[in-house]
C-alpha cells in the first residue's frame, strides 16, 4: 500500500479530460481531492491524496506522465521565504493545519511542508509577505 | 534607597567596558536570584526592545536640486505620493501612503501590497527610487516636471521621523461578529476565531520605564538597527491611562516620537507591511536602554509577563463604534502561551509585533552598550506623564449651523 500527496497540473487541451474516472477504474486508486482549480489561461491545477496499490499507483503515475501532465509533490506548492518571515506570528492562526506554527519559547515561526494543504490562506495574511507560491492559479492575486 | 548612580557614572563604565548590561529579559532572573537591592548595586543598564508595526512613521527627504531648479509640488516615489507642502526639494513620505493606483477596499479585502513603508524598506536597502513630480514653475524653480531615480546615499537628507511610536501597552483584538473581518491588528476570525496582540510585553521600552522616569527629551535610542532619538512624546500620548500596582498601565498608554539618520539604518529593521483589507505600513525596530540608577528603577525593569495586562477589545463593533469597553483583561504571559479565555471561550493568541526581533534587538543593544560603542544621555526635558493630566479628545463633529468659523 502507498499513500501519497501529490500535484497534477492540466495543460489546456486536457482540463476537460476525466482523468480522474481512469485513476479510479483502470488504475483501482483511492481518490481524494484537496482541491483543485483552473486559471484564466485554461491550465489547471488538482490537489490530491493518492492511494492503493504500489504497482497500480506507480503504473498510475506513468500514464498521467505519458498523457502530459506534470506531476509534482504537494510540498513544493507553498514556499516560505525564511528571510522575509518576522517571526510576529500572524499566520499561526490563520493556518488550518498547524503548518505554520509558533515555536515556544523560542517565539519563532517554523513551517512544515507537510502538513500544509495548500489552503493558501496564509499568502495574504501574512503582512510581511514572506509566503508565496511559484503557481499561477485563478484564486491567486 | 541605597543605590544612586548617575547617567554620568553609568557612562565612564561603559567607556571602560566595565558597565553591567542585561536585557529586560534577562534581568528577571537576575533579580530573582539576587534580590533588588544586589541587582540594582550589580547592575547599570537594562536593555529594551520592540519590533512591530508602527504606522505613525515616515521619513523627511532631501533629494537635493535638479538643473535647472524646482519647487516639487506633487511627488511620487515609487508610485507613491510624499508629501511636498514644505520647501522646494523636500518632502515627506508617510508609511501607511498608498499609490493612487492602488485599488485599496474596492477588491474586498485588499491587498496594500506596496505602500510607503514598502518604499522605505527599499530606500534604506540602497535601492533605486523613481521620483515622478510635477511643479507650477516660479521664477527661482522653474522646472516642471521631473522623471528620474535616485538612491539613498545620493540625496543630502533622509530623516526618519515616528511621530507615534513604542505604544506603551495595546488592545488586544477580538471579532465578537459572524464575519471575519481586516484590521490593522490583523485578520480577525468571527466569534473570537483567534485574539492578536501587539506588544513585546516584558522587553518594551515602554512597559520598564512606566512612568518616563529616565526617558525624555533626546533620549539615544537603538531605531531600524541604527542610532536614533526620542524626539518628543508621541501623538495620542495618554500616560493618564489606568495603570495597576506596579505604575505600569492597563490600556495603550504613552508613546514616543522618535527620530533618526535613515543613512545608517537597515532594511532588516525597518520592513514594508501590508495588512489585508487595511493597508501598508512599516515595521519598525526600536531599543530602549534604562539606566538603573536605584532600585526603583530596577524594580521597574525586572516586571514580568504575568505582572503586564492588556485589555481584550471587540473590533467588530466595540473598536469601531466606541460602543462598551474591555471584554477582559489578560497577561502577556497567557498571551504569549497560545491561547486566553474570554467569555468562558478558549481563542488561541497571535502576535503582530515581533518577540523574536525584541529579542534580538535589546541584545544587540547591550552588545553596543558593552562595546562601548553606545553611551546613555541624560534628557534635555521630560516627558509628559501622570500628573500632566492629559485628557485624549475626541474630533469634534459639528453641525454646519454650530460652526464658529466658515
Amino acid at each position: 500500500m502507498i499513500k501519497q500527496k501529490i500535484v497534477l497540473r492540466f495543460p489546456p487541451h486536457l482540463v476537460e479530460k476525466p482523468t480522474i474516472y481512469h485513476l479510479i477504474k483502470d488504475y483501482d486508486l483511492m481518490v481524494n481531492i484537496l482541491r483543485a482549480d483552473i486559471n484564466p489561461k485554461k491550465e489547471g491545477r488538482l490537489m490530491m491524496e493518492l492511494s492503493g496499490s504500489e504497482t497500480n499507483y506507480q503504473r498510475a503515475l506513468e500514464w498521467l506522465r505519458e498523457l502530459g501532465l506534470h506531476i509534482m509533490g504537494l510540498e513544493q506548492q507553498i514556499i516560505w521565504r525564511a528571510e522575509r518571515c518576522t517571526h510576529c506570528g500572524a499566520c499561526t492562526v490563520i493556518c488550518p493545519t498547524e503548518a505554520l506554527a509558533f515555536n515556544r519559547p523560542e517565539m519563532t515561526v517554523s513551517f512544515d511542508e507537510y502538513k500544509c494543504v495548500v489552503c493558501e490562506l496564509c499568502l495574504r495574511a501574512c503582512p510581511a509577505r514572506a509566503m508565496e507560491t511559484l503557481v499561477d492559479n485563478a484564486n491567486s492575486k | 534607597m541605597k543605590v544612586n548612580r548617575s547617567i554620568e557614572e553609568i557612562n565612564e563604565k561603559i567607556k571602560t567596558g566595565k558597565a553591567v548590561v542585561f536585557t529586560a529579559e534577562e534581568i528577571i532572573e537576575v533579580v530573582e536570584e539576587k534580590g533588588l537591592e544586589r541587582a540594582a548595586a550589580e547592575v547599570d543598564v537594562v536593555t529594551t526592545g520592540t519590533f512591530g508595526p508602527m504606522c505613525s512613521s515616515g521619513v523627511f527627504l532631501n533629494v537635493g536640486h535638479p538643473t535647472p531648479r524646482m519647487k516639487l509640488n506633487d511627488a511620487y516615489l515609487n508610485s507613491v505620493p510624499a508629501y511636498a507642502g514644505i520647501a522646494a526639494v523636500d518632502l515627506y513620505l508617510g508609511a501607511t501612503a498608498l499609490p493612487p493606483s492602488d485599488p485599496a477596499n474596492r477588491n474586498y479585502p485588499g491587498d496594500f501590497i506596496y505602500g510607503g513603508g514598502h518604499v522605505i524598506e527599499d530606500l534604506v536597502a540602497g535601492k533605486a527610487i523613481r521620483l515622478e513630480a510635477t511643479a507650477y514653475g516660479t521664477d527661482c524653480y522653474p522646472l516642471k516636471k521631473i522623471d528620474t531615480s535616485f538612491r539613498l546615499a545620493e540625496i543630502n537628507e533622509a530623516t526618519l521621523f515616528n511621530p507615534r511610536n513604542a505604544y506603551q501597552n495595546y488592545n488586544v483584538a477580538v471579532n465578537l461578529g459572524p464575519k471575519t473581518i481586516y484590521t490593522y491588528m490583523g485578520v480577525l476570525k468571527m466569534n473570537m476565531g483567534n485574539a492578536n496582540y501587539s506588544s513585546a510585553g516584558q522587553l518594551s521600552p515602554l512597559f520598564n520605564d512606566p512612568l518616563l522616569k529616565t526617558i525624555g527629551l533626546g533620549t539615544r535610542i537603538f531605531l531600524g538597527g541604527g542610532i536614533g532619538y526620542v524626539s518628543w512624546h508621541g501623538t495620542q500620548h495618554n500616560p493618564s491611562a489606568a495603570r495597576a500596582e506596579n505604575d505600569t498601565p492597563l490600556q495603550p498608554a504613552a508613546t514616543l516620537a522618535l527620530v533618526g539618520d535613515l543613512k545608517q539604518m537597515e532594511p532588516r529593521w525597518l520592513r514594508g507591511l501590508s495588512f489585508l483589507g487595511y493597508g501598508a505600513t512599516l515595521q519598525v525596530g526600536v531599543g530602549v536602554p534604562i539606566p538603573i540608577l536605584n532600585e526603583e528603577m530596577m524594580a521597574y525593569c525586572a516586571v514580568r509577563d504575568e505582572d503586564l495586562q492588556a485589555p481584550v477589545v471587540d473590533y467588530n463593533r466595540a473598536y469601531p463604534y466606541k460602543e462598551g469597553g474591555e471584554l477582559v483583561r489578560v497577561s502577556y504571559a497567557e498571551l504569549k502561551s497560545g491561547s486566553i479565555t474570554v467569555k468562558g471561550q478558549k481563542v488561541p493568541t497571535a502576535s503582530l509585533s515581533s518577540y523574536a526581533g525584541a529579542r534580538e534587538i535589546a541584545a544587540g543593544l547591550k552588545e553596543w552598550i558593552e562595546a562601548g560603542r553606545f553611551t546613555l544621555t541624560v534628557p534635555s526635558a521630560p516627558l509628559p506623564s501622570v500628573e500632566a493630566g492629559i485628557k485624549l479628545n475626541a474630533l469634534p463633529q459639528r453641525d454646519p449651523e454650530d460652526r464658529e468659523v466658515k
